[in-house]
């Protein structure tokens, strides 16, 4: 098993730098940083361009495999990631940043996926009776309607509410209230409000999907001949759901969640910007319309990070849960 | 997220589908999806949507840039069905707009990534060897990072070009997992005698993959396209409504709910129509896509009791 996970691991790591290097070069290409300084008036004098993009090391002149090679090496020496247009470093940023992403996203993976599961398996066990029938019709409706329109949604119903309770019962702008008095606990709930909405968003749209795939899977054991062999054998029909059927329908679970991961990355990044959340999504996007190269790179490194993390957790419960891998 | 195990959790042809023909028999694959009410539903809509984004626009007197100075910002009413905006145009017809820019991005760019799917796939299973590893994991790299973060990075070429650069990006961008089922149906099918025989009666590899092939995994490709229009017309949505898709002065759903979304407690028909088509076709492609899906896989849940 540790072999198995070992030699996936090291796949994972040479996609994770392939990727991103190509990332650096995509952004090279599309991003153009002198931007910021041409056309002003009066005219900025060439050799303070030059200083200023040699700084961030991304001086059109120099051939691009040489900012790559420059970027990679100063990565590895420094462990930097250059400096932000904005002059900060691009490290400094993400490391701000992550925390609010990941909180979200792991929370609403985690919800997620567990919602999905139990909703697919009882789906699957009840199947064509009304909580069946529901789940299926709630998911497609769901899964045909793009993630910033339900967050939109959420924050009207959560306006009309406010509205009609009379004060701010459920907050979400941002990530916490600014300016905010008190102690560590009114600080927490404060978070926690404002986490409802997105983390809501996000268990929505997760859920949806993984229901769909759960329930499939699951449907595909039901009828498996060991199933049956259990039940003959005396297990009642819920141990035998779950000791033989629920672990054996995650199993293609676990290739899905790596598969659905990159989707959910997606989702997390469109409900904190829609939700105004200072996160990763937030610095790609700005990172785009500021030209900042090392940004926009230090965004896909971090991606490729938590997709390569993802991946090897997916394998790790693959073999867990499939004797077959292990030996 | 690339990778991983042995087998996806697609759809999975049964060997005793294959005739002796040569080609798949789906016995009554099309009269199996019809008798599922959600394909007809979904076919029903579908058309509709298509044939109303086509003749619209001549149902109503107001275009899409014409400024009615007698009503800014009005909800619907008997003269603007959808209401108008700030500056008095008719959403009615801008939605129309927007749903054609969002019709003609989808079904191209979904059946587009099928496309690619297929022949990529098929080439990677039939020949094997070390093309066949080259390609499994060039697609493990292009599944690395989320497609929208590449598109996000394109994004200044679509500004500069137009969105048909969009549309292809989104095609080339949305290939991959499908490839990998069709590969795996492609080594199953590549070692049944039909295919062998053609080899060895000394029929060249491209007339194999085309006539015999991809024939056989057209169902799978069929679904892939009408799932892939729904995708692709969300994907879309989403970059347009951040910024990074269609750009003025061209106009789509998602650029729509983009200006819509900022009033839209107060002025809730700016959001709500473009929004409502926008769910309402792709639910359509995906209710059609999943019966497609039951009808060809039998072992998906919904013809088994």
């Amino acid at each position: 098993m540790i072999g198995f996970i070992a030699k996936r691991l090291v796949n994972y790591v040479i996609l994770a730098v392939i990727a991103t290097g190509l990332g650096y070069l995509i952004a090279s290409s599309t991003l153009h940083p002198i931007s910021k300084f041409l056309g002003r008036n009066p005219p900025v004098n060439q050799d303070a361009i030059d200083a200023a993009l040699d700084k961030m090391g991304v001086n059109p002149e120099v051939p691009v495999l040489v900012r790559l090679k420059d970027w990679a090496v100063n990565l590895v020496t420094h462990g930097s990631l250059g400096t932000s247009t904005g002059g900060r470093p691009v490290t400094e940023e993400i490391a701000a940043r992550a925390s609010t992403s990941l909180r979200l996203l792991l929370i609403g993976t985690l919800l997620g996926a567990l919602i999905g599961v139990l909703i697919g398996v009882t789906g699957a066990i009840r199947q064509y009776r009304a909580f069946d029938r529901v789940s299926t019709y709630g998911s497609f409706v769901i899964t045909a309607t793009p993630t910033f329109v339900i967050a939109v949604v959420l924050m009207i119903l959560a306006t009309n509410l406010n509205k009609l309770v009379g004060h701010q019962v459920i907050q979400f702008t941002g990530e916490y209230t600014a300016g905010l008095q008190g102690g560590f606990w009114s600080h927490l709930g404060d978070r926690a409000i404002h986490l409802l909405l997105p983390t809501i968003v996000l268990v929505l749209t997760s859920a949806a999907t993984y229901s769909r795939y759960q329930r499939s899977a699951m449907l595909d054991v039901l009828s498996a001949d060991y199933i049956r062999t259990a039940r003959s054998k005396g297990r009642t029909r819920g141990s035998a759901m779950i000791r033989h059927g629920v672990r054996v329908a995650l199993i293609p679970m676990s290739t899905f969640f790596a598969y659905s991961f990159g989707l959910m990355l997606t989702g997390a990044s469109v409900t904190e910007l829609v939700f105004s959340w200072h996160g990763m999504g937030e610095y790609l996007l700005s990172s785009i319309h500021n030209n900042d190269i090392n940004a926009a790179t230090g965004t896909i490194l971090f991606t490729a990070v938590l997709v390569l993390i993802a991946g090897t957790l997916a394998d790790v419960l693959y073999a867990a849960l499939d004797p077959r891998v292990r030996v | 997220m690339a990778v991983m195990g042995p087998e996806t959790v697609d759809v999975a042809i049964e060997d005793d589908h294959l005739g002796s023909g040569g080609v798949v028999v789906h016995h009554g694959v099309i009269r199996r999806t019809l008798s599922a009410p959600q394909a007809w539903i979904g076919v029903i809509v579908i058309a509709l949507v298509v044939v109303w984004a086509v003749v619209g626009p001549w149902l109503a007197k107001w275009d899409a840039t014409t400024t009615d100075v007698f009503s800014f910002g009005v909800g619907p009413s008997r003269d603007h069905w959808f209401g108008t905006n700030d500056i008095g145009q008719d959403i009615y017809a801008q939605t129309l707009v927007g749903l054609r820019k969002s019709l003609v991005i989808g079904f191209i760019a979904g059946p587009g990534a099928t496309l690619i799917a297929g022949v990529v796939g098929a080439v990677s299973g039939y020949v094997g060897g070390v093309w066949d590893k080259v390609i499994v994991w060039f697609i493990d790299l292009m599944l690395v990072l989320p497609a929208f973060y590449i598109l996000v990075l394109l994004s200044p070429v679509f500004k500069k070009l137009s969105w048909v650069a969009m549309v292809v990006a989104l095609a080339i961008l949305s290939w991959m997992v499908m490839a990998r089922v069709v590969r795996g149906q492609t080594m199953s099918i590549k070692e049944r005698d039909f295919v062998k025989a053609a080899r060895f009666m000394g029929v060249p590899g491209w007339t194999i993959i085309r006539r015999h092939i991809l024939p056989n995994v057209a169902s799978l490709l069929i679904i892939d396209a009408t799932l892939g229009v729904g995708a692709a017309i969300l994907t879309e949505s989403t970059l347009s409504y951040f910024g990074f898709g269609v750009q003025a002065p061209d106009v789509s759903l998602g650029t729509l709910l983009a200006t819509g979304s900022a009033s839209a407690v107060t002025r809730p028909w700016l959001f709500v129509f473009p929004a409502a088509i926008l769910v309402v076709t792709v639910l359509a492609t995906s209710l059609v896509g999943d019966a497609l899906r039951d009808a060809v896989d039998p072992t998906s849940g919904a013809n088994r009791d």
